[in-house]
């Protein structure tokens, strides 16, 4: 099993990685190659003093204005447009003046008894007690993410092109072959947990908002700055909301959307604008989903120490308890075999791997393993450096596996506390054949000071992968790893990582299970 | 003859038996159903444990069981109205007066009897369960004045028959307003029973919903109506009323709570069991069925995939195997090798010929069907033009109206006569195929708009009357609106008997009597527009014309689906290069298609955006699917181009697609 006592030592202060070459990581002084790593125009900084963030008090203008000329009858017809039944009645309950008495003390008694079956909820599932921004940055894939300059942050499937959500609730999206940044604003467009372009389309965009889900319309074409917000289809569901998570199916067809505060994951036809939910009691909500690139397999972490896995075809899941904790992120091999993830309290990387049904039978639900395999180890590992001790390793944020299936990023949480226990990447190479293993490759290292945020590779990199990176300090870069493939190029022409190669799997995923055993 | 003998083969063998598998279900989803009923209409705050022992002694007696055995009835019936009447394209109707047609139409009205008896006898039921007051119709009573016992008429009951007749019928006529016999497909396959269970509150919610709205519609027609059943029950029946009690058509009678709740507890029970068979029948006939793609006996080629897909009758059939296609070009790489296989003496690929050519001429249909449509709209425009006499008068009396300045009535008139025919040629039954409305036969659209007058009074009087007409005539129908006979369907004498003796005059060159008949006819309409009434029943309804030219998109969707993924696949899979020879004819077909699409979408009247649909029982797929087809025919166009790439320059197709192509290539459609 691989550890990070294997790893390359991190980098002394004010060194900061720039490429994979020859099997390497090769770093420079900070201030010399900045001018040369920013020639490239996908390089970005966004400090954070240029953001115009406005002060969020709009959430209820009631308090500016002086309601109380109104007569019941409309304040109870507004608290019931506005709160619901539980507003009917704290507008009843609290205006005891005009009402009869037993209607405000029942009405009392009512909500006191609501209360006290939401805390018992509540007390259930935690997190449903938290506000919506909390909750969005309790269950993020980035570190930290109301702290974040950069909240989210996509490539194109097919194109060099990505967009950029920024803590303006603001996305900017940056091509280089086109001069123009458009930037998309919506009045619904708050607090962005996640984006990500529809596959086999070149234009829209899914937004995973506070509120709904928005999907723009940008015309690769128009020369427009501020597509109008009429290019943005809403969706949004009763409950259905804050939205932390999405996932398009990688046909392009369908888009899936979860909400800590619902236990339904909702299957969008976005065209249609109308939703199917896949309703599952236990857990207490849905935190995080990832597709697989195969298209066959969903990914869906929930709140509770459980996770599952749907399988795409008949929309069955498979229910896996977790012993510790929630799973915090995950990620599928490219051929959607094996599923990495990690869970919430722990620092390993857990690998289950599924073999599809043979192939042309109609039973949709894939057989899989019973029991998950650790992989990597990242337990706090003490590194000998110029500038004193540097304790690496604890916790994992989010895990991004390259397109190719060949490297695996995996950003560790750290302590924002202690100064020697930074945030950091550690990038592993993977192999599949003979036995699958991680190997590793080193840290990724930014400006002292910066701690990565956010990570993605680069969906089809033809020279090996690239990984971007969002960093604290507003900075986006890019960290090319050169390799030549192990395997032939498995990609289409021109690079779709959604071609089924039901032919290219290896054959000797039969005898998986042995290789935990086999490596540790 | 032989098709006919196949669509007997699905029906029977298949169809059927899902439908009597979901009238199954529903009738053992009764029980339960009935005990919540039972539960809810006895249900007394204050004596909890008196009420669950009189629901038990209630659920066993005799009269309980033979109430139910009369509701097993009702399901039955209503399971097989479904089965009668489900359709998978649905009937849009594209004006208030084709509205109208629908719902006074004969078998409509078969519908809403027997919807209408129905809802009688299970009001009966219900208020046989109930009992209390409402059990029986008539009771004892004594004469005011002189004392000696006489049948009196119990309104309660009354009231409870009538309600249970209303809400059977009022639930007929919503569903024909709202389409509810239109069966549609799920864009995610799941297994019967979740699904079942997924929509079960939204039927809870819906039918409690509904009742509300039928039972306060109810109580205000019995406030106004009431005495009218009630005085000729008395007078049938020879029962009297007694002055004692009172009316119930009265405020103060209809002021009732528990009469109240008795009536929508009922009415949700009512809509409940039936909103629950359709959707039994729904998830059941809608369910996956997996045709053989090829078999190796020959009696049984007709059940095969590419045999099925090219049949046209019926649409249920045709829709599961293109749904049946769609999905095995996704996810089932044996059955796909199957499709690419040749035959076994010759090596053709029939499969794959069979199938890619029924889905090149869906495709092409559509295309031609769009292309026409938007050839009514300009061609109108330049028959317009053509005199100059009428378009001063049409401009001066453009700014006179007042009631046609939002939409001028010569376009709103125009669009609704091909939707309307279009949808009625699609309940025509057997005699009308997918392909009906629109035949590919090119001929000319500018010929002879006169030789189409002749026609034209035929075929006005058909499009509400049910008569099925032949394509050719149909097709011809959105052009007449162009040139003369807006007013005859208004069924104004004047213009078809003069529009008659000119059926040689050539449209290029018109004469004095053409300019004066067609400023007659100007007036004439114009004189109509203004009448508040006639505009009100021929306005177009919003969207609806478009809705109607994409009535039966999912059969499209599908076949793009499953042709854009089997030319994926072929990438890899197809051995002998089987897709190869027609994969210039389907990026062709497809790009013609996309350019029909992209035009029609911008006609003024398209709207961009779906409106959005408030979750209910009634599906409302119909309406989204234009832009779902738009949606999946771009996709379709870039999965083969991203699976193809640059060797898609190599493939032999006409200069303006490859620059449309090239634009695919690069992303920036």
């Amino acid at each position: 099993m691989c550890s990070l006592a294997l790893f390359p030592p991190p980098l002394p202060s004010g060194q900061t990685t720039l490429c994979e070459s020859n099997n390497e990581l090769l770093s420079g002084i900070n201030t010399e190659h900045r001018s040369k790593q920013d020639s490239g125009p996908l390089s970005l900084y966004f400090p954070r003093e240029s953001l115009k963030l406005h002060s969020r008090t709009e959430s209820s203008s009631k308090a500016a204005f002086l309601d109380h000329s109104e007569t019941l009858w409309m304040r109870s017809a507004a608290a019931w447009r506005d709160g619901g039944f539980t507003g009917l009645l704290d507008e009843i309950t609290n205006s005891h003046t005009e009402v009869p008495k037993w209607l405000s003390v029942s009405s009392g008694c009512i909500l006191a008894l609501l209360r006290w079956v939401s805390s018992f909820h509540g007390s259930l599932f935690p997190h449903l007690t938290l506000s919506s921004e909390d909750m969005i940055a309790e269950f993020s894939q980035l570190l930290n993410w109301s702290d974040c300059v950069v909240r989210a942050f996509a490539w194109h499937p097919h194109t060099d092109k990505f967009a950029v959500a920024l803590m303006d609730d603001s996305i900017k999206i940056y091509n280089p072959k086109s001069a123009t940044t458009p930037t998309l604003k919506h009045r619904l467009q708050r607090s962005v947990a996640a984006v990500q372009w529809k596959p086999l389309c070149a234009s829209a965009l899914a937004v995973a908002c506070q509120n709904c889900l928005l999907v723009w319309h940008v015309d690769p074409c128009s020369l427009s700055t501020r597509p109008s917000s009429g290019c943005a289809q809403v969706l949004s569901h009763p409950g259905h909301s804050p939205v932390t998570s999405i996932a398009w199916s990688p046909s392009g067809s369908l888009l899936v959307s979860a909400s800590p505060m619902d236990t339904a994951i909702m299957v969008w036809d976005v065209a249609a604008e109308s939703c199917i939910a896949l309703q599952r009691v236990g857990g207490g909500g849905v935190t995080f989903l990832s597709w697989s690139p195969d298209g066959s397999h969903i990914l869906a972490s929930t709140p509770a120490a459980l996770f599952r896995v749907w399988e795409t075809r008949m929309w069955t899941c498979e229910r896996w308890p977790c012993v510790k904790g929630r799973c915090q992120s995950g990620c599928w091999s490219p051929d959607g075999s094996r599923l990495l993830f990690s869970v919430q309290g722990e620092t390993v990387i857990y690998a289950l791997t599924f073999t599809d049904s043979p192939a042309g039978l109609p039973r949709g639900s894939s057989t899989g393993p019973h029991a998950a395999a650790v992989v990597a180890d990242l337990s706090e590992t003490t590194f000998n450096t110029l500038d004193g001790d540097i304790i690496v390793g604890g916790e994992i944020q989010s895990l991004a596996w390259d397109p190719r299936g060949e490297r695996l990023a995996a950003l560790l949480k750290g302590d924002p506390l202690a100064a020697d226990r930074p945030a950091i990447i550690a990038v592993f190479k993977t192999r599949a054949t003979p036995i699958f293993e991680l190997l590793p490759c080193g840290f990724v290292q930014g400006e002292p000071g910066a701690e990565p945020r956010l990570m993605q590779f680069h969906p089809n990199f033809r020279q090996g992968a690239l990984l971007t990176v969002c960093w604290s300090n507003g900075r986006i870069t890019h960290v090319p790893f050169y390799f030549l493939s192990a395997g032939i190029p498995s990609l289409g022409v021109s690079g779709s990582p959604s071609l089924p190669r039901p032919q290219e799997r290896p054959v000797d995923f039969a005898n998986q299970s042995l290789f935990t055993e086999l490596i540790s | 003859m032989f098709s006919t003998e196949q669509s007997c083969w699905f029906v029977r063998k298949v169809i059927c038996w899902r439908a009597a598998a979901s009238i199954a279900w529903a009738v053992l989803l009764l029980p339960p159903t009935t005990a919540v009923f039972v539960i809810l209409s006895k249900f007394s705050l204050l004596h909890p444990i008196q009420t669950i022992s009189e629901c038990l002694s209630l659920l066993t007696s005799a009269s309980t069981i033979f109430s139910f055995i009369l509701l097993c009835g009702v399901i039955l019936i209503i399971g097989f109205l479904n089965l009668e009447y489900y359709t998978v394209i649905p009937t849009i109707a594209c004006s208030k007066i084709a509205l109208l047609g629908q719902l006074l139409h004969p078998r409509q009205f078969v519908n809403s009897l027997v919807h209408c008896i129905m809802g009688m006898v299970v009001a009966w039921c219900c208020a046989l369960t109930i009992g209390f007051r409402y059990e029986t119709l008539g009771y004892q009573c004594t004469h005011p004045s002189d004392g000696h016992p006489q049948m009196c008429l119990n309104e309660y009951h009354l009231v409870f028959l009538l309600a249970g007749a209303f809400v059977g019928f009022s639930h007929s006529l919503l569903g024909v307003i709202h389409n509810m016999n239109y069966v549609s497909f799920q864009t995610v396959q799941q297994y019967k029973y979740l699904r079942f269970k997924g929509s079960l509150p939204l039927v809870v919610k819906c039918s409690a919903i509904q009742a509300l709205y039928s039972v306060r519609n109810y109580i205000v027609v019995y406030f106004f109506l009431g005495y009218i059943p009630r005085a000729w029950i008395c007078k049938t029946l020879n029962l009297h009323l007694n002055s004692s009690v009172h009316a119930l058509d009265s405020i103060t009678g209809l002021l009732d709570l528990s009469l109240l709740y008795h009536l929508w507890i009922s009415a949700t029970f009512l809509l409940f069991t039936w909103y629950m068979t359709l959707l039994l029948f729904r998830i059941f006939v809608t369910e996956v069925y997996s045709f053989p793609v090829q078999s190796s006996f020959t009696e049984d080629a007709h059940q095969c995939l590419p045999k099925v897909v090219t049949d046209k009758q019926p649409m249920i059939l045709k829709f599961l195997a293109l749904q049946d296609l769609a999905l095995l070009s996704q996810h089932s790489p044996s059955r796909r090798s199957e499709v690419f296989s040749l035959s076994q003496p010759g090596g053709h690929p029939h499969n794959w010929n069979a199938i890619s050519k029924e889905c090149m001429s869906l495709l092409a249909d559509l295309t031609q069907r769009l292309v026409a449509y938007h050839d009514t709209v300009a061609t109108n425009g330049r028959a317009k033009s053509l005199s100059s006499g009428s378009e001063r008068t049409s401009s001066e009396t453009s700014v006179t109206s007042g009631t046609e300045d939002l939409m001028s009535p010569r376009p709103t008139l125009l669009m609704k006569t091909p939707a309307s025919v279009f949808a009625r040629s699609v309940i025509g039954g057997p005699q009308s195929p997918l392909t009906a409305p629109f035949t590919p036969d090119l001929d000319s659209p500018f010929a002879s708009p006169a030789l189409r007058r002749l026609t034209a009074p035929v075929e006005q009087c058909s499009p509400w009357h049910g008569t099925v007409q032949s394509p050719h005539i149909m097709r011809r129908v959105p052009k007449l609106w162009s040139t003369s006979t807006d007013s005859q369907v208004n069924g104004s004498p004047p213009p078809s008997p003069a529009s008659v003796p000119s059926p040689k005059q050539e449209p290029s060159k018109p004469s004095f009597l053409t300019q004066f008949l067609q400023n007659k006819k100007e007036q004439v309409k114009n004189f109509l527009a203004k009448r508040v009434l006639i505009m009100y029943l021929f306005n177009k309804l919003p969207e609806a014309s478009s809705q109607a030219l994409f009535a039966d998109s999912q059969a499209h969707i599908w076949a793009l689906e499953g042709l854009s993924y089997l030319v994926q696949a072929s990438f890899t899979e197809d051995q002998f290069g089987v897709v190869q020879t027609t994969l210039p004819r389907i990026l062709n077909s497809m790009l013609v298609l996309q350019d029909a699409v992209d035009r029609h979408f911008k006609l003024p009247h398209a709207s961009s955006k779906p409106i959005r649909s408030t979750s209910s029982i009634t599906d409302s797929t119909y309406k989204t699917l234009r832009f779902a087809l738009r949606a999946t025919l771009k996709t379709a166009i870039y999965r083969i181009t991203t699976t193809f790439g640059d060797h898609l320059n190599a493939v032999q197709i006409a200069a303006e697609h490859r620059k449309r192509l090239q634009q695919f290539l690069e992303y920036k459609e």
